[in-house]
């Protein structure tokens, strides 16, 4: 964008040109730490772990009176059911907050799973070469075949509904992600000079890996897991909705979504929204977390 | 080049292989797979005659290539609820999901490759922010709710559009909407970054060296450039696109595969749900196949090299 | 004597980071004159800023580049203070350059013809069959056989030497005053090389336009042109006629050049290096840059940076070994 005056007086170049307006300093310290994401999580993490004290009702036995309350800033509303009420009666506010456990509990262990999972595998692939590489790596083309989700639907159909199963099927499903990125990164690490000297100091095998280049991979792959927080998620959302995911009465917000699918032509919308914004507000959270990671644990991005 | 293809199709049918494998495998694990196929309430002697029929009272390898078999013939079983062949239940159904994955892709890459080309040209300007932000919304916003908000804002409040079924072009708009809205924002990102490369190469410095007006550079060589990868992803996406459609074909009602799906799994029809499963995999694996091989033809790398 | 083609007084263009801390001093205070027809070489380490140099003149600068000082004059007029409606004008048909690599400056999507018969298009509004003619007209002038044939072809049909004789060609189109060729031959094959260096040499003599050859590699220099202008760390270290540089090179840096050039009839084994560092262009030391390793720096040239002193006819130089005369 040049004007006529291409040319600022070198004198006094460094005074003028790049004062930092008040609203670029602001944008720059909201860049530097991810207040919003991190505020989210701890309210999350929060709430799941005080559940029990939090919440006012017991989520998964409602009183069929109070059936299809609204929330208490409608007409008919009443702060006892802050939220609203379900078609069984059952308090939306509790099991907001009890279903924050189940999503923590998911999102957090299946990321967990399937990273270690597709971590040692990909170290293992990339270090030891061989046929262990190609059997891996095939086993990997093969898994990425499929579209994540359908699969899942698919583990998900055969197999019992369930917290742990969802789990399960979540590592099984995507512990690809991390051995392909992994693999490539030890690949590269293979070539560097201390693993080589460690080989010829005569370490064994297993523990090069452990000692040299797990470290160096943790970056990654917990840039992985953050990202997959969310993915994980909406995935066990989407198993729940489906009728094959956890099941209830368990408050899981994937589950809630679905019951109340039917109340939306009834006018019931807080049956739907109050889940979905909740799902939505986590993996929105986690997603800008694992961005904001990505980009603070690469020295090079750092700089743009 | 020639060993090249002859590798990607040997991997897509290990695949396919693989996927067969998985699905039988489960099913016998989790389960009496007779029961399964059965009507639910069904007698022994209807048991018997089902374990007949897919030789499930055979030795376990003999009975996957029997199902492999079956498979290939296009058996597919038959489907417990609608009582006629699965496949022909799944074909009968795909025409709607594509032409639902169809307009949600033309929505999706209406949206996403201008905010994305103009995000890379307005780069770290507002504008670029902005986009950023879609793109993470995007991303965080699963498809069902925003399907879901759609309904609620659209045709109970405002009631200008319908909520379920496929009457008119008007029940296409919200579950295309909702459908592409994630792909919306992976194909901004793919836009924004291809055209950030292509505006650094040199050729593009030659056109401004040629005195060329900016509008002139972006429009005439840039663009070009810089959609090629995009309109890629996106032919791989549309398949991605009817898999996944699942979701969002149950929230509005429309009748494609994904509310197959969804009814084969609430009514518990197997052969409904293992059909939508294999079919998906197979057109999914497909178009992968398809892409690849095009791609040996395009690159020269892949065509002359190694 | 009639004004000089190209005149530039004090030119300085600096980068500066995206947090505004640190400022690199790309260019800074160049000056130099170049006449119609004539060819000046341009040499330095990389880094020294002669492609920065060349940028500022057609301002196209990357966005975290500034022209804070200075003034370029071409055939009568400031180029800094056109708007940027105005350069676009100058650009492709009153000056023009050839980049470094030959396949990475053409757009794959589009023909050769294309390619060469866009800047006749939009500066000389050209079309049709007198487009076409003038395409084969300069695809002939750079020695490309079959015309007709090549212009429908895309550049990845081509060989590299075809390709940067094709750049050529889109370069001379609409006839410029001047032409920047920044390293053109650098990633040309040896044989390739000489015969390109004789066709833009061709080129020159008919049509009378100015070149400014930006390289590292001085024996092209020698052969190409007729001044030259030494660069170091951003600034001008030494300018001279090309005879007077290779036989009476005033600056120290121009002295390390010429020796570390190997030549045949060296006796000696050990290849002869420039002690030190590159300089780093964000931190540069007080004084004359080149001071830290210059073997006859003294006292002074480590506090000052030195002004430029006339050493002969033509003949400057900035270097406080020449101030006494």
């Amino acid at each position: 964008m040049e004007t006529s005056q291409a040319v600022a007086t070198g004198d006094t170049f460094a005074a003028q040109s790049f004062e930092l307006t008040r609203w670029r300093k602001v944008a720059l310290v909201l860049q530097r730490v991810p207040i919003f994401p991190l505020l989210i999580l701890a309210t999350l993490i929060f709430t799941a772990a005080a559940a029990d004290f939090l919440a006012p009702h017991n989520p998964e036995v409602g009183n069929l009176r109070y059936r299809y309350r609204p929330p208490v800033w409608q007409d008919k509303g009443s702060w006892e059911y802050v939220l609203g009420t379900d078609h069984m009666g059952r308090d939306i506010l509790s099991r907001l907050i009890f279903g924050a456990r189940i999503s923590l509990l998911v999102g957090v262990t299946a990321s967990i799973f399937a990273g270690t999972l597709g971590t040692t595998l990909g170290i293992m692939s990339g270090f030891r070469g061989g046929w262990v590489d190609q059997v891996i790596m095939r086993l990997t083309d093969a898994w990425l075949a499929l579209p994540g989700v359908t699969f899942a639907i698919l583990f998900a159909v055969l197999m019992q509904p369930g917290k742990w199963n969802i789990i399960l099927i979540l590592g099984l499903v995507y512990w690809t992600r991390y051995a392909r990125v992994i693999r490539g990164e030890v690949l590269s690490l293979k070539e560097r000079d201390y693993v080589r000297l460690a080989t010829v100091a005569g370490c064994s095998r297993a523990k090069i890996m452990w000692t040299h280049i797990l470290p160096n991979v943790a970056n990654s792959a917990i840039v992985i897991a953050t990202l997959q927080i969310g993915v994980s998620i909406i995935t066990e959302a989407t198993l729940s909705f489906l009728g094959v995911g956890v099941a209830p009465p368990e408050p899981a917000w994937g589950l809630m979504l679905a019951e109340g699918k039917s109340g939306l032509m009834a006018g019931y919308w807080w049956l739907s929204v109050l889940p979905g914004l909740c799902i939505m507000l986590v993996v929105l959270a986690a997603n800008l977390l694992g961005d904001w990671f990505r980009v603070w644990s690469d020295p090079q991005l750092r700089q743009l | 080049m020639q060993g090249y293809i002859i590798r990607r199709v040997l991997y897509a049918i290990v695949s396919l292989i693989l996927l067969s494998i998985t699905i039988f495998s489960l099913v016998r694990i989790t389960g009496d797979p007779a029961v399964l196929m059965a009507e639910p309430g069904a007698k022994e002697e209807d048991l018997q005659a089902i374990r007949r029929e897919f030789g499930l009272d055979k030795p376990i390898v003999l009975q996957y290539f029997v199902f492999a078999k079956n498979l290939l013939k296009g058996d597919f079983g038959k489907s417990i609820y609608y009582r006629i062949p699965a496949l022909d239940l799944y074909i009968q159904r795909l025409p709607a999901s594509i032409l639902l994955a169809t307009v949600a892709m033309t929505i999706s890459l209406l949206i996403g490759i201008p905010v994305g080309i103009f995000s890379a040209v307005r780069v770290n300007t507002w504008f670029d922010n902005f986009g950023k932000i879609f793109a993470i919304l995007g991303l965080s916003l699963p498809s069902f709710w925003v399907g879901l908000i759609l309904i609620l804002t659209l045709s109970v409040y405002l009631n200008w559009l319908p909520s379920s079924g496929a009457e008119s072009w008007k029940s296409l708009i919200m579950p295309a909407f909702s459908l592409g809205w994630v792909f919306t924002a992976a194909h901004m990102r793919l836009a924004r970054s291809a055209m950030l490369e292509v505006l650094g190469s040199e050729y593009i410095k030659l056109a401004r060296i040629k005195g060329l007006s900016e509008r002139l550079v972006i429009l005439k060589h840039a663009f070009k450039n810089a959609v090629i990868p995009v309109l890629t992803l996106a032919g791989i996406n549309l398949v991605l696109m009817v898999n996944v459609a699942v979701v969002v074909e149950s929230v509005f009602a429309w009748p494609g595969v994904g509310r197959l799906l969804f009814e084969g799994i609430s009514f518990r029809d197997f052969p409904v749900v293992q059909t939508t499963l294999l079919m998906g995999g197979v057109m999914f694996v497909g178009v992968n196949l398809i892409v690849d091989i095009l791609y040996a033809y395009i690159d020269p790398r892949i065509r002359y090299g190694n | 004597m009639t004004e000089p083609l190209l005149d530039i007084k004090q030119l300085r263009t600096y980068f500066v980071s995206a947090k505004g801390t640190r400022v690199v001093k790309a260019v800074d205070g160049v000056s130099f004159t170049l006449n119609e027809g004539e060819t000046m070489g341009v040499v330095g380490e990389s880094g020294s800023g002669k492609t920065v140099t060349s940028l500022s003149i057609l301002r196209l600068l990357p966005p975290a580049a500034r022209i804070v000082g200075g003034e370029i004059w071409f055939a009568g007029e400031n180029l800094l203070t056109k708007s940027e409606r105005e350069m676009q004008r100058v650009r492709g048909s009153q000056i023009t350059m050839i980049l470094q690599d030959p396949l990475m400056s053409l757009n794959p999507l589009f023909t050769i013809g294309n390619q060469i018969g866009e800047p006749l298009r939009i500066h000389r509004g050209m079309r049709g069959h007198s487009l076409t003619e003038r395409v084969k007209e300069l695809l002939r002038g750079v020695r490309i056989s079959s015309p007709e044939v090549r212009m429908r072809e895309y550049p990845h049909q081509m060989s590299g030497g075809m390709r940067q004789r094709i750049v050529g060609a889109i370069g001379i189109s609409c006839e410029p005053r001047l032409l920047i060729a920044d390293e053109p031959t650098t990633s040309l094959d040896v044989t390739i090389q000489a015969q390109y260096l004789n066709l833009l040499k061709d080129i020159q003599l008919r049509s009378g336009l100015a070149m400014i050859f930006i390289t590292h590699n001085i024996g092209i220099v020698a052969r190409m042109c007729d001044k030259v202008a030494v660069m170091y760390a951003g600034k001008l270290v030494e300018r001279a006629p090309v005879r007077t540089i290779f036989n009476q090179p005033a600056h120290p840096y121009t002295e390390a050049l010429l020796n570390a050039m190997p030549k045949l009839t060296d006796k000696t084994e050990r290849l002869w290096s420039i002690e030190g560092q590159p300089p780093d262009l964000s931190n540069l030391p007080t004084g004359c840059p080149f001071s830290p390793r210059c073997p006859k720096a003294e006292d002074r040239c480590h506090r000052e940076v030195p002004p430029e002193y006339q050493v002969g006819d033509q003949h400057f130089t900035r270097c406080w070994l020449w101030e006494r005369r």
